[in-house]
């Protein structure tokens, strides 16, 4: 068995007739939060779209748990504990949010070892997130920007997964509540979750991933360690900031 | 009339209102989770019908017969919708609305072959429920015990669904899939698996309102179009996608129906009389106008977020090449020497005048829906106006044939004035419903209204002028105007007004922030298409001699879309070859092969699955490869 | 006179109060930003003044005249120009039918239907691809353009009817740092030269603290705190709801 819980290998997606992603290799392991950085358009979201299943025109060598995911439906991949949480924050807003909870519902599951791992519940979850505790019975489209955010993962969390995919958690949402997605990611690292997480942005990176991947024009260019990659001005100025 | 009479005609409405209720509520449920208008939907309810009428003759003779074998029926058509999600559906979920409602709409050309060719085409009368062939005593006046069990009936269902979608799993899921389809699968739900449940289930609660109604209708190959029509004007009413919506659509509009005929014909003073029971149609039409004016996403709906429009933009509009501009001009000429080489009666000649007048009509709805992005369903009753209007001034009026024609767009311009109105309101599946009624309404008054349309038998001897008589004259005629027509439309899509529809169609939100008034635009689009759609229908009306309600059946405005659709949505020169190879292929089909409707359906599936461009986009595309 | 005045605003959803009772002022060549949590009504607040939404209460007047309940399409008659969160363009068009679209617009000529309109006003609308400087991709079809370029097309069509005033709804969100410097350079260069009011939604602190002149801040449809960029920035109450410790906002990078 690798070490790695996801691992991805000569990953390439289109859109119609537009090539975006040119052979990827990445790889989480258990109970890391890895970032990958890169520009707009350079294939972020992409990349974790395709790893999920969401783009059909995708190609390559994805394991998840040494199981090969590459040809495999969304819902198949999300039943085997790889988690997404989309970065236009997709509740469903006429849904309560403890129905939002309920469609994420899947059963517990099993360690290394053979136990059972201690499910999320809707009540660990409002532990996590106090402000959706005092929502619970208000429909999703009802609640602010950030609260919907945090629902996004929570519901994700409700499938019990070993990794989560999180897509510009950063990206259009006030400062306030970007500090709190910071908080609750090294929570959620705390608790033994992995996380690939894409990002722009790069003092929130830092503040809860160790390793980064930077993507250009679809390939990845750099990967190592962020304290490495916040003292390389060279790297930064080439493929963050423009 | 008294109460009493009253009490129980709106009692009689609410058994109506029942399985109109089962049948709408199915299709608003598929449209919630799949956003696929199922027009095969008024099949699944003929379906029920018919299967209905298959069991009980077996077992109906009990009341545990009866229902059971309703019941039976309602199953076998829940299993008929699962295999047509299975089949067909799922393979459309990410094209354009437009070919989902084409794809369903072939199905139900190929159920009703297939009902036709083993219950044949008599009408059958289901028996009575055993054990309910009474009736209830209300105040002396006496309600079929049967309708008062199809009330309750309603009711349960009403109960049963809301249960269903709020305290379930199930129902959670259903409406979660119903605002994010991906996102509920990128939760690990099987969405195929949850669709097909849906379809299953909505083709069930269509299958039961078809089998309830059989023993107090009897059931015939024509009730699914009737039905598809008035489950489409409760929905839009009700709120697509909306059960309890549904439901009070149902009432509402049985309830004014029932309330028509309880009035009965009124004598006013001065002799004059007022027939209500003649009004139920215009009352469904008002009911459906005042509700679209109010709240135009129906009484309980919400609005649609803009459907996400599928595929690569189109390209801008170039103006015809030096070579396009040569091929066109060859193609007229040689259209010009057609009666010198095949001779001026031939069936060529006669074939011929059907194409130019179809690739009118045809031109004329493409205006609408390629640059207009407004998909109409019920095109032919803008082609059924002009051909009545000029009728009727030849006819009735006493008019000369060539002003009876030159007057024929003022028929279609007009009806297209007052349902455009209204259509422009709505957008998406919503408008293309409510072309569609509209179309229903315009056809049901054509047919209904004996004394000025002759009703079903319509009007004949619509000849053209002694000088006009000829085939070929006409042939030189029709050919004219037509080309005159499709070069003009072709003018005003390169002109600032065309470029304004288009501006539309390509983003409202841009447009309205840009000083265009959306509304209007695509209103004087709707008359412009009306006008010359109804010329095309004046042209056929003399070409025929004789004109019948057929002329505006659903038939034809779908015909109009296959034949767009044929030649592909995107290009100018679309409707033009659209129009003539269907008409050439129908011609060879229909002429020996019974079963050319269920063939048609075939091949709009093949089109759409296969050649979503049509048949300019797939040659383009070859020659671009190339 | 105040080119646009802005008075108890308010609006509701279903009984939530999404505008409560704001009131503004934007003058001519001032570059105004709105800011707050995501839900805190800006958008709301935008939808109302050019028109897509009517308020429940309060006035929007510009030039003095009261514009509440006209539609949006004759508010940008009297020169209120608008882009959008989502660049929204003809994508069927090429940039400059594009422009060309707003001029017909502009001179009144929608539902002419003879005249071929891409060869309309084609010189002013080339000029105004200039000024946004995409004038050599004025023959491409908007629908195949890059984001960034979009967002430009957006803003030269804006441009076409002269407004007073411009409402721009999060100009830069989904470009790269430098293309919203530069956007926003561009902005404010044309808003000094012409006298344009400009209205602005962001989030990215480096474009609201670099191009404002004044900010208001909104949370939960209120009006928490307007002036200038410092006192803003020191704001104790804008700090709580939006800023937060700017661990990740680079506030004090």
């Amino acid at each position: 068995m690798s070490d790695s819980l996801l691992s991805v290998r000569s990953l390439t997606a289109r859109y119609g007739a537009a090539q975006i992603l040119f052979g990827i290799d990445l790889d989480l392991r258990a109970g890391e939060v890895v970032a990958l950085m890169g520009r707009n358009g350079a294939g972020k979201s992409t990349t974790l779209k395709a790893i999920m299943g969401l783009l059909d025109q995708r190609s390559g060598d994805i394991t998840f748990r040494d199981a090969d995911i590459s040809h495999l439906r969304p819902y198949e991949i999300a039943r085997l504990g790889l988690g997404f949480v989309p970065e236009d924050r997709r509740v469903f807003s006429d849904l309560t949010v403890l129905e939002n909870l309920e469609v994420g519902r899947r059963p517990a599951r099993k360690n290394a070892d053979g136990r059972l791992v201690d499910p999320w519940t809707p009540e660990r979850l409002f532990e996590l997130f106090p402000n959706l505790a005092e929502a619970r019975r208000r429909a999703a489209g009802r609640m602010s920007g950030g609260e919907q955010q945090m629902l996004t993962v929570a519901r994700t969390l409700m499938g019990n997964p070993y990794a989560i995919l999180l897509d510009e958690p950063s990206e259009g949402v006030a400062p306030v509540i970007v500090d709190a997605m910071a908080d609750m990611i090294l929570a959620l690292r705390s608790s033994g979750v992995a996380i690939l997480l894409s990002e722009q942005n790069l003092p929130f990176a830092s503040l809860v991933a160790a390793r980064a991947y930077i993507l250009e024009r679809g390939e990845i260019r750099y990967s190592g360690s962020i304290d490495e990659l916040r003292g390389n001005e060279e790297i930064r100025r080439a493929y963050l900031e423009v | 009339m008294s109460a009493a009479g009253l009490l129980v005609q709106l009692l009689n409405g609410l058994a109506d209102a029942s399985s109109l209720f089962l049948l709408s509520a199915g299709l608003s449920l598929i449209f919630g989770v799949s956003r696929i208008v199922n027009f095969a939907h008024g099949s699944l309810y003929m379906l029920g019908a018919y299967v209905a009428y298959s069991i009980l003759e077996r077992i109906g003779g009990t009341p545990l017969g009866f229902w059971g074998s309703v019941l039976l029926a309602a199953l076998a058509v829940g299993a008929i919708g699962a295999m047509i999600e299975i089949v067909v559906l799922r393979r459309i979920y990410r094209t354009p609305e437009l070919f989902q409602l084409l794809a369903t709409f072939a199905v139900s050309l190929i159920v009703k072959d297939a009902v036709l060719a083993i219950w044949g085409i008599e009408d059958l009368l289901g028996p009575r429920a055993p054990g309910l062939a009474g009736a209830i005593s209300i105040l002396g006046r006496r309600l079929p015990q049967y309708d008062a069990m199809l009330i309750l009936i309603g009711v349960v269902v009403l109960a049963g669904l809301h249960l269903l979608l709020t305290r379930t799993r199930w129902g959670v899921l259903l409406r979660a899939a119903t605002q994010d389809r991906d996102m509920v699968g990128a939760l690990g739900v099987n969405q195929a698996l949850l669709m097909t449940s849906v379809f299953c289930l909505g083709a069930f609660l269509a299958g039961l309102g078809g089998a309830l109604q059989l023993p107090r209708e009897p059931a015939n190959a024509g009730i699914d179009i009737t039905a598809i029509g008035d489950a489409f004007v409760v929905v839009v009413v009700g709120g697509l996608g909306s059960i309890p919506g549904a439901f009070l659509a149902a009432v509402l509009i049985a309830e004014i129906k029932a309330l028509c005929i309880a009035l009965g014909t009124i004598a006013l003073p001065f002799g004059l009389t007022i027939a209500f029971p003649k009004f139920t149609l215009v009352a469904e039409f008002v009911v459906m106008a005042v509700v679209l004016v109010l709240r135009p996403w129906g009484l309980l709906g919400k609005p649609q977020a803009a459907a996400v429009s599928a595929g690569p933009p189109e390209t801008p509009l170039a103006p015809a090449g030096r070579a396009q501009k040569w091929l066109a001009s060859a193609v007229f000429v040689a259209l010009l020497l057609l009666p010198l080489l095949a001779g001026g009666n031939s069936y060529a000649i006669v074939l011929a005048i059907d194409i130019f007048v179809g690739v009118l009509f045809a031109t004329s709805l493409h205006f609408i829906m390629g640059p207009g992005g407004m998909h109409s369903f019920g095109h032919a009753a803008y082609f059924g106006l002009g051909a009545y209007a000029s009728a009727l001034l030849l006819k009735a009026a006493g008019l000369p044939m060539p002003v009876a024609l030159l007057l024929s767009p003022l028929g279609g311009g007009l009806g297209a004035l007052l349902f455009g109105w209204f259509c422009v309101r709505l957008s998406g599946v919503y408008l293309a419903m409510l072309t569609l009624a509209f179309g229903q309404i315009v056809w049901s008054i054509v047919l209904q209204w004996d004394d000025l349309t002759g009703g079903s038998n319509g009007i004949i001897g619509v000849w053209p002028s002694a000088w006009l008589a000829s085939k070929t004259t006409y042939f030189y005629l029709a050919l004219v105007v037509c080309a005159a027509c499709v070069l003009a439309i072709r003018r005003i899509l390169f002109s600032p007004f065309g470029f304004a529809l288009r501006a539309t169609r390509d983003s409202s939100l841009r447009s309205e922030a840009i000083g265009i008034d959306v509304r209007r635009i695509q209103w004087i689009a709707f008359i412009v298409a009306g006008a010359f759609c109804g010329l095309a229908g004046g042209l056929f009306a003399f070409s025929k001699g004789s004109i019948s309600p057929e002329t505006i059946s659903v038939s034809r405005s779908i015909d109009g879309l296959v034949m767009v659709l044929l030649g592909g949505v995107q290009s100018l020169a679309g409707p033009v070859i659209g129009a003539a190879s269907f008409l050439v292929l129908q011609d060879q089909v229909a002429r020996d092969f019974e079963y050319w409707r269920a063939a048609l359906g075939v091949l709009i599936l093949i089109l759409v699955l296969a050649f979503p461009g049509g048949l300019v986009g797939a040659l383009r595309f070859r020659l671009r490869r190339a | 006179m105040t080119l646009l005045l802005v008075e108890n605003l308010a609006k509701g959803f279903g009984g939530v109060c999404a505008v409560d009772n704001v009131s503004f002022r934007l003058e001519a060549g001032e570059l105004l930003a709105m800011i707050g949590p995501n839900g805190a009504g800006k958008s709301t607040c935008f939808n109302m003044v050019n028109g897509q939404l009517r308020p429940d209460a309060g006035r929007v007047l510009l030039d003095g005249k009261n514009i509440v309940g006209l539609p949006p399409h004759d508010i940008w008659r009297m020169g209120v120009g608008r882009t959008f969160q989502i660049a929204a363009t003809f994508g069927s068009m090429t940039a400059v039918e594009n422009v060309q679209m707003a001029l017909i617009s502009r001179e009144g000529l929608l539902y002419r239907m003879w005249r071929r309109a891409d060869r309309h006003a084609r010189e002013e609308a080339m000029s105004l691809l200039e000024r946004v400087g995409m004038a050599d991709q004025a023959e491409r079809p908007c629908g195949i353009l890059a984001y960034g370029d979009v967002k430009r097309i957006e803003l030269a069509i804006a441009l076409a009817n002269r407004p007073k005033v411009l409402l721009m709804d999060e100009p830069t969100a989904g470009m790269a740092p430098k293309e919203r410097i530069a956007l926003m350079a561009l902005t404010r260069d044309l808003a000094h030269e012409n006298g344009i009011g400009v209205l602005f939604t962001e989030h990215s602190m480096d474009v609201v603290f670099g191009y404002a002149d004044k900010l208001i801040v909104l949370a939960r449809g209120k009006m928490i705190a307007e002036g200038d960029r410092d006192s803003v920035r020191d704001n104790p109450r804008v700090r709580e709801v939006y800023f937060g410790a700017g661990k990740t906002a680079g506030l004090h990078a």
